[in-house]
């Protein structure tokens, strides 16, 4: 479970809510559009250390077992985890 | 606690930091150490610039944005409103849990948090520290290294950058006789992993001070953020340690330090300083680690 985009994503002045408050965890807009390059997995290489995914910033990797999922809608493509990765792994392109 | 027992859920996710913030990920590690329960405070800095832009809210638990002076202050009412909101529910694992940056910490909130410990409040306070007040555009803050470049330090012919040293900031915390305190940096996160569910686990008024390096502030680039803060603690200009029960203690205690040339060279904001320069951060390091390792064993 993790903070996910809704559909209902504009809001006009009067649905503001008054005290401040509002659910957490809403999203509305990805942050895809701010990356230049995109980390790719070789799954060949890969040992399942889960570095790249303790060490990501943004939160996007899981581990689903053993093999590092990304979620692209999310990745700003800041490239830790290509750097961190004991096997070069993952690569920037 | 390794990778596989953290808790699978992201906590702080879809936010809208820089690529490569080393604040954001230091928030999202705490986080899934804490859990769901966990209330977040969060004065103004980046993490709350970052995180709630209404109707993108991106922590997956309940935070809220305090005034820049008042995180601990907020801490406490927060946690008392919460001890009595798990009585009645039946339920014990909740934590009050504040990220401050390094200007709401050392020069705007210290009162605050100077107040909260001296009551001996249960919260845990996380000062991740980039260094210089980086959401409004790189100011100097009392956390500013000696010799780095800010909008207000500038670097010239004459003056290079930031004239003061770095406030020590643990050991003031420390010398509250506060239960806890932990000083991190996230290129060893499971380090600051560690310290923080310890310090979860302890009852009374914890401190955590993260090294959280911030891309855009410290020029450099946006992948080498987990390099450079391994490279601060191998190299000697910041030590993880932890006070607890009247003692400090070192958690790392390198043999031999790593160039600190190599490490201030390679950012742009350390650009313009001289070889004087540097032989004075080097010496003050050396000074510092000689009382470190006489003094705290």
């Amino acid at each position: 479970m993790k903070p996910y985009i809704r559909e209902k994503s504009t809001f006009t002045f009067d649905e503001i809510p008054e005290d401040t408050c509002f659910e957490a965890g809403y999203l509305v807009t990805v942050n895809a559009g701010w990356r230049s390059v995109t980390p790719y997995v070789d799954t060949e290489k890969c040992i399942g250390c889960s570095q790249c995914y303790l060490y990501c910033p943004d939160g996007v990797i899981s581990m689903e077992g053993k093999t590092p999922v990304l979620d692209y809608d999310f990745c700003k493509g800041c490239g830790i985890c290509s750097k961190i990765c004991p096997r070069h792994a993952i690569e920037m392109r | 606690m390794n990778a596989s027992a953290l808790d699978k859920n992201e906590y702080f996710y879809g936010h809208k930091a820089c690529a490569g913030c080393g604040g954001s990920l230091a928030v999202r590690a705490a986080l899934k150490v804490l859990g769901e329960r966990a209330v977040a405070v969060l004065p103004a800095g980046c993490m709350s610039a970052v995180g709630f832009n209404f109707p993108q809210l991106c922590f997956g638990n309940n935070a809220i944005i305090s005034m820049f002076a008042g995180t601990a202050s907020m801490l406490t009412g927060v946690e008392a409103g919460l001890r009595r909101y798990a009585r009645r529910k039946g339920y014990k694992d909740f934590h009050a849990v504040g990220f401050a940056g390094d200007g709401g910490t050392a020069d705007i909130g210290i009162q605050a948090l100077s107040g909260a410990i001296d009551r001996g409040d249960d919260i845990l306070y996380i000062c991740y520290d980039n260094e210089a007040y980086m959401n409004t555009g790189i100011q100097k803050s009392g956390l500013t290294p000696y010799g780095a470049r800010t909008t207000t330090t500038p670097a010239g012919a004459n003056i290079h950058g930031n004239i003061r040293p770095k406030k020590n900031m643990f050991e003031i915390v420390a010398a509250h006789d506060i239960p806890y305190a932990a000083t991190a940096t996230v290129g060893y996160i499971n380090d600051f992993i560690n310290k923080v569910e310890k310090a979860s686990k302890i009852r009374g008024t914890k401190y955590i001070h993260v090294i959280a390096p911030c891309p855009t502030g410290w020029g450099i680039p946006v992948s080498d953020t987990v390099e450079v803060a391994r490279e601060i603690a191998d190299c000697g200009l910041w030590y993880l340690a932890e006070y607890e029960n009247g003692e400090y203690r070192l958690t790392r205690d390198p043999k031999e330090f790593t160039s600190a040339e190599a490490y201030l060279r390679r950012q742009g904001r350390f650009k313009h300083l001289t070889d004087e320069d540097i032989a004075t951060i080097i010496d003050s390091r050396d000074r510092k680690w000689e009382r470190i390792r006489k003094e705290w064993k």
